[in-house]
C-alpha cells in the first residue's frame, strides 16, 4: 500500500481548521485577541460580524424569549453559509467535539475493541432527540439542549476552563470507545441532526464514479457515517445524504479516483 | 424495500413511543434540576434569573471583556446553571465599569442595558441591582464598637448605598458605635464591601435580591408618603376590602371566637 500526503490530505486540512478556530476562541478569552471572541455559540468574528449557533437560537427562541438583534443575526448567518455549503461541514471541519469523537475511534482502534460493534443505536436516534430538544424548550421554557450539551461543556471547558466539566468529557470520550463507535456524533447528536437537515440541499457533494472503483472499500472503513456510501460500487453519482458530514476522508483513501468533490447544481452531473 | 407489516409498524411506533417517553421525562426533570442555581451573583443589566437562564446563550463573552476577570462562566457540578456567568465578590467584586463592557457585549440580551435606565437618563452601572448587601451585626466589628468602615469606604456609591449610622454603644454607655448601613434602594450589589470586609468571613455580604429582599403585599399603604397613599383609590383589593367590613365586624363580635 503506498501511503502519501495524498492519502491524508483532507485529514490534514481539517485538523488545521479545526485547531486554528478553537485556538482563535481560546486566544480570545486567555489573550485578549479579538479575531473570534465568544464560543462555537455566540461569537463576534473581527469585533463586527456576529456568529450564533442556529440550532441554540431556535431553541431559545421556541422557549418563548426572542434573542437580541446580534445574537438572531449571527444565527442566520451561520445558517446561511453552512445550508449553502451543504452537508454536515460544522461537525467535520469545525466542531471542536471532532477532535475528541476521532480520538476515542483512533484508541478503540488500537486497542482492537470489537465487543461493541454490535449496534445499540440507530442512525434515527439524532433525529428523535433533536424533536425532544425542540418539544422539550418549549415546554420547559429553557433551550433544552444547551443545559446538557457536551458539546458546549466541552468547547467551553478548553476556552474559559475546565472546572468540572471533565467527568463529561471522559464520559463522551468513553461512550465512543467501549459502549458505541461514533456513538456521539454519528447517533446521538442532535445538533449533527440538525445540520444533516439544513444542509442537505447546499452545494458541496461527494461524487462516486464509479468506472474508477476498485472496490477496495477503503472508504467503507474510514467513514463516520458508513450508511451514505450506498451507491459505492454500485453506480456513479452523488453522495446524496444529508448525514453526510463532507469530511473528505474517503476521497483521503481512495487509491482510484472514484472519489472527488463535486458541486451538487453543476450541470456536469 | 423490505415490506412491514402492520404488526411491525405498531411495534415499531410502540417502541419509539416508550424511548421518546423515557428519554423526555428523564431529560425534562434533569432541565428543571440543571435550570435552578443556588446562590449566584449576575452580572450587571442581568434578567431576573429565570428570564436570564432562559436568554442566555452562554457564550462567555461577558466573562471575556471583564477587565477585571470578575466574571466567570459555571461548569458542570458547581451548582449553577452550567456555562452561565456569574461573580464571586469575596474573591474578585464588580468594579462597576463606566462603559459597561459585560452588558454591551451581550449578543442574546440576557443582559439588558434597558435594565439600567432610570427615566429619561443613559444606562448607568449605577443602576445595576446585581444584588444587595446584607450585614451580619454579630460577626461585624463596628457594631462590637471598634471603627472599622472598610465597606463604607470601599464603596463605590460612598454616602449613598452605605452610610454610617451612630448608635450608643451599650458596652461602655458613654461611648459611639459608627456602624454601616445599607440603603437596599442604591445599593448596586458590586460586592466591593464584602470584599475588603476585614474578618474572617465577611460580616456584609451580596445576596442575589430575590432572596435579600421582602414583599410588604400591595394592600398595605404607608398613608405617611403622599404618592402611596394614593393608591387607596386605585387599589382593586383594598375596594373589595371595604366590602367585607361587615363581616370582620361581625367577627369580632362574636362571643364564641374569643373563647
Amino acid at each position: 500500500m503506498s501511503f502519501s500526503f495524498k492519502n491524508i490530505r483532507y485529514l490534514i486540512a481539517r485538523r488545521i481548521v479545526q485547531i486554528t478556530i478553537l485556538f482563535l476562541f481560546a486566544a480570545g478569552n486567555y489573550l485578549g485577541w479579538k479575531v473570534l471572541m465568544g464560543n462555537y455559540s455566540s461569537a463576534t468574528f473581527l469585533e463586527t460580524i456576529p456568529l450564533s449557533d442556529p440550532f441554540a437560537a431556535l431553541q431559545t427562541i421556541i422557549s418563548g424569549f426572542l434573542l437580541g438583534t446580534d445574537a438572531l443575526i449571527g444565527a442566520i448567518i451561520v445558517l446561511l453559509i453552512y445550508s449553502v455549503i451543504g452537508g454536515r461541514v460544522f461537525c467535520s471541519w469545525i466542531c471542536p467535539v471532532n477532535l475528541l469523537s476521532d480520538f476515542s475511534l483512533w484508541v478503540r482502534e488500537k486497542l482492537k475493541i470489537t465487543i461493541s460493534n454490535k449496534i445499540l443505536l440507530t442512525r434515527e436516534t439524532r433525529y428523535y432527540i433533536l424533536g425532544l430538544s425542540l418539544f422539550l424548550s418549549i415546554i420547559s421554557g429553557v433551550a433544552a439542549f444547551e443545559i446538557i450539551s457536551p458539546i458546549s461543556i466541552f468547547h467551553r471547558s478548553i476556552i474559559f476552563g475546565i472546572g468540572g466539566g471533565w467527568s463529561i468529557i471522559l464520559a463522551l470520550f468513553l461512550f465512543d470507545i467501549v459502549i458505541h463507535k461514533n456513538g456521539w456524533c454519528g447517533h446521538l447528536c442532535p445538533l449533527g441532526a440538525f445540520y444533516a437537515i439544513t444542509g442537505k440541499y447546499g452545494f458541496l457533494k461527494i461524487k462516486h464514479y464509479h468506472n474508477n472503483c476498485s472496490m477496495c472499500m477503503k472508504c467503507f472503513d474510514v467513514c463516520p457515517e458508513e450508511q451514505v456510501l450506498k451507491i459505492i460500487g454500485n453506480e456513479s453519482g452523488l453522495i446524496n445524504f444529508g448525514a453526510c458530514t463532507n469530511c473528505g476522508r474517503c476521497i483521503d483513501v481512495c487509491d482510484d479516483k472514484a472519489l472527488q468533490f463535486a458541486n451538487n447544481y453543476s450541470n456536469k452531473n | 424495500m423490505k415490506k412491514t407489516s402492520r404488526r411491525q409498524a405498531i411495534e415499531k411506533m410502540f417502541k419509539s413511543g416508550t424511548a421518546l417517553s423515557f428519554g423526555g421525562l428523564l431529560w425534562g426533570t434533569g432541565i428543571k434540576e440543571a435550570s435552578e442555581a443556588d446562590v449566584v451573583i449576575r452580572p450587571p443589566g442581568a434578567l431576573h434569573e429565570d428570564d436570564f437562564v432562559q436568554a442566555c446563550i452562554r457564550c462567555g463573552k461577558c466573562v471575556e471583556v471583564c477587565p477585571y476577570d470578575t466574571l466567570e462562566l459555571a461548569t458542570p457540578g458547581e451548582g449553577k446553571v452550567t456555562g452561565t456567568p456569574y461573580f464571586t465578590p469575596r474573591e474578585i467584586p464588580c468594579y462597576m465599569c463606566t462603559d459597561i463592557p459585560c452588558t454591551n457585549n451581550c449578543p442574546s440580551g440576557a443582559l439588558d442595558l434597558t435594565t439600567l435606565v432610570k427615566e429619561g437618563e443613559s444606562p448607568s452601572i449605577n443602576n445595576s441591582k446585581m444584588g444587595l448587601a446584607v450585614i451580619h451585626k454579630e460577626s461585624c466589628i463596628a457594631f462590637g464598637g471598634i471603627q472599622c468602615d472598610a465597606c463604607y469606604r470601599a464603596c463605590p456609591l460612598i454616602d449613598e448605598a452605605i452610610t454610617i449610622e451612630k448608635e450608643i454603644n451599650t458596652t461602655t454607655e458613654k461611648h459611639a458605635n459608627w456602624i454601616p448601613v445599607v440603603n437596599s434602594e442604591i445599593c448596586t450589589g458590586c460586592g466591593i464591601c464584602e470584599h475588603v470586609c476585614v474578618v474572617e468571613k465577611a460580616a456584609i455580604s451580596v445576596l442575589p435580591r430575590e432572596i435579600s429582599t421582602g414583599k410588604l403585599g400591595s394592600h398595605y399603604i404607608k398613608s405617611w408618603k403622599k404618592a402611596d397613599e394614593l393608591r387607596i383609590n386605585t387599589n382593586p383589593k383594598l375596594n373589595e376590602d371595604k366590602d367585607d367590613i361587615n363581616s370582620a365586624l361581625d367577627y369580632l363580635n362574636e362571643e364564641e371566637g374569643l373563647y
